[in-house]
């Protein structure tokens, strides 16, 4: 049994590779919503969905202002607009100023969940080169949620875990492998 | 602890709203929490309640704190295809009317207006136009009347201008100063500046074309439902909405009263009643 009612994915330089390597592993039962940050320039948006589309048993989709977050999809945020989560269990965008030089940015979905949700997220921050997700980590951990950091040795670009790692120290430190088996697992129970 | 900032929160809202009938009460609680969160650090304020003590006694504290609750992120011809849309498919039928009214709706600093104003002008449709550009931050309306813009946003403004389909080149329509950009007087003759609220205000005439982007995503579902309410009662028979790029009316009480013009621009025109 766990409390896991969300999870949520942040991930820049080497994320098509890694979510690849991810996200086709989930299987067509899994019952949990997942919310995933990506950064790409702002004129690739919609290749990465249907990318993964094709490889996933989940719906992947891109995320719509006001949608109700339901179990077993796979939301990305719309490159150029932040997602958030509100309370009452629906998808929120915004078109704030770039947070850490980024829109969507992976700090603004995590706060925002771990605030929503509190314990029942489960964050994970993978390979980037850059130092966002690490505060929205450091939320998803105080709200009683789980942290997970792509391990190092393995991530394309080891900024973004890095700064995850030094922001919440108590974090796991997981391969993808590890990751996904973990994620299948919270499907299970 | 969020519990309490929760509460303050909406105490705040509602301070405001009592004391200067600013009513964000209902907008999407996620953003607007953390922009007052960011204000209360960026201001140095202790806590919410601290930062509500304060604008409650100091009018000279609202501007700065609207600031922070009104989103003024904005871009000329942003998301081209949609003004190419505009000019391609809704002009024509916009042709047909001897003259015409539209209302840009949160105009934010101006740029979603001065884009279509050039277009009109390219469009040649200018001179029979009214356009209302309304917000409800006075320091957004103030910076959209003057028109002017840092110099290296033009780059932007320039290529999305092009992209659009634009027939004339964008520095026909600008002076280029002191690192800033002053947009010509003739692209705003037709434009009537003014305060109005989607929350509180009412419908103040009728128009072909509203373009109201990326504002109602701010707001929650009841409130959108308000505003696309407005944009019904005021749109004339086969009248044109546009919205931003990822806003639809497909969550909205209103979707049946409107049909999809051009989908992928997010372009609906208002039924026959
Ligand atoms: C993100 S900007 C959008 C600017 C422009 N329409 C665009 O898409 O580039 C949002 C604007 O909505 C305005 N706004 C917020 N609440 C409003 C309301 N209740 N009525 C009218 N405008 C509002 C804000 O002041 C801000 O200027």
């Amino acid at each position: 049994m766990s409390g896991a009612r969300l999870i949520v994915i942040g991930a820049s330089a080497g994320a098509v590779q890694a979510l690849l390597a991810l996200l086709p592993s989930l299987p067509a039962s899994f019952p949990l919503p997942m919310l995933v940050v990506v950064h790409v320039p702002s004129d690739r948006d919609n290749v990465l969905v249907p990318l993964l589309q094709a490889k996933c048993r989940l719906l992947v989709k891109e995320a719509e202002d006001k949608e109700p977050i339901l179990g077993g999809v796979i939301y990305f945020a719309p490159s150029d607009y932040h997602l958030l989560v509100e309370a009452e269990g629906t998808l929120a965008l915004s078109t704030d100023e770039q947070v850490n030089y980024s829109r969507p940015s992976i700090d603004v979905l995590f706060e925002s969940a771990a605030d929503a949700y509190g314990a029942g997220v489960v964050g994970v921050v993978m390979t980037g080169a850059n130092h966002d997700g690490a505060a929205g980590l450091k939320a998803v951990l105080d709200a009683g949620g789980v942290a997970i950091i792509q391990d190092r040795t393995e991530a394309y670009a080891t900024a973004m875990p890095d700064a995850a790692l030094e922001a919440c120290p108590t974090a796991f430190t997981m391969t993808l492998d590890s990751i996904a088996s973990y994620l299948s697992s919270l499907g299970a129970a | 602890m969020s519990e309490i900032e929760d509460l303050e929160i909406q105490l705040l809202l509602e301070a405001l709203y009592q004391r200067y009938h600013y009513d964000f009460r209902h907008y999407a609680r996620a953003s607007i929490k953390r922009r007052l969160t960011q204000a209360r650090s960026q201001l140095g304020f202790p806590s919410i309640s601290a930062m509500q003590d304060r604008v409650l006694h100091d009018p000279a504290m609202l501007p700065r704190l609207l600031g922070f609750l009104t989103v003024q992120v904005s871009e000329m011809f942003r998301d081209p295809s949609y003004f190419r849309a505009l000019r391609e498919k809704v002009v024509p039928h916009l042709r047909t009317y001897p003259s015409l009214k539209v209302w840009i709706a949160g105009c934010s600093t101006g740029e979603e207006v001065y884009s279509l104003a050039i277009l009109f002008r390219e469009e040649g449709l200018y001179d029979r136009t009214i356009f209302y550009a309304t917000d409800i931050n006075p320091e957004a309306l103030a910076a959209a009347e003057a028109g002017v813009y840092a110099l290296d946003r033009i780059r932007k403004f320039t290529e999305n201008h092009q992209k659009s389909g634009g027939r004339s080149s964008l520095s026909d329509y600008y002076t280029a100063a002191y690192g800033r950009a002053v947009f010509d007087k003739s692209l705003r003759n037709r434009v009537v500046f003014s305060d109005h609220s989607l929350v509180t205000d009412a419908v103040f005439a009728e128009m072909h074309l509203i373009s109201c982007r990326n504002v109602m995503i701010y707001f929650d579902r009841p409130l959108q439902d308000r505003a696309i309410g407005l944009f019904r009662e005021s749109l004339t028979r086969k009248g044109f909405l546009g919205l931003g790029s990822k806003e639809s009316l497909r969550f909205s009480a209103h979707a049946a009263a409107f049909s999809e013009f051009a989908a992928e621009e997010k372009i609906y025109q208002r039924r026959e009643p």
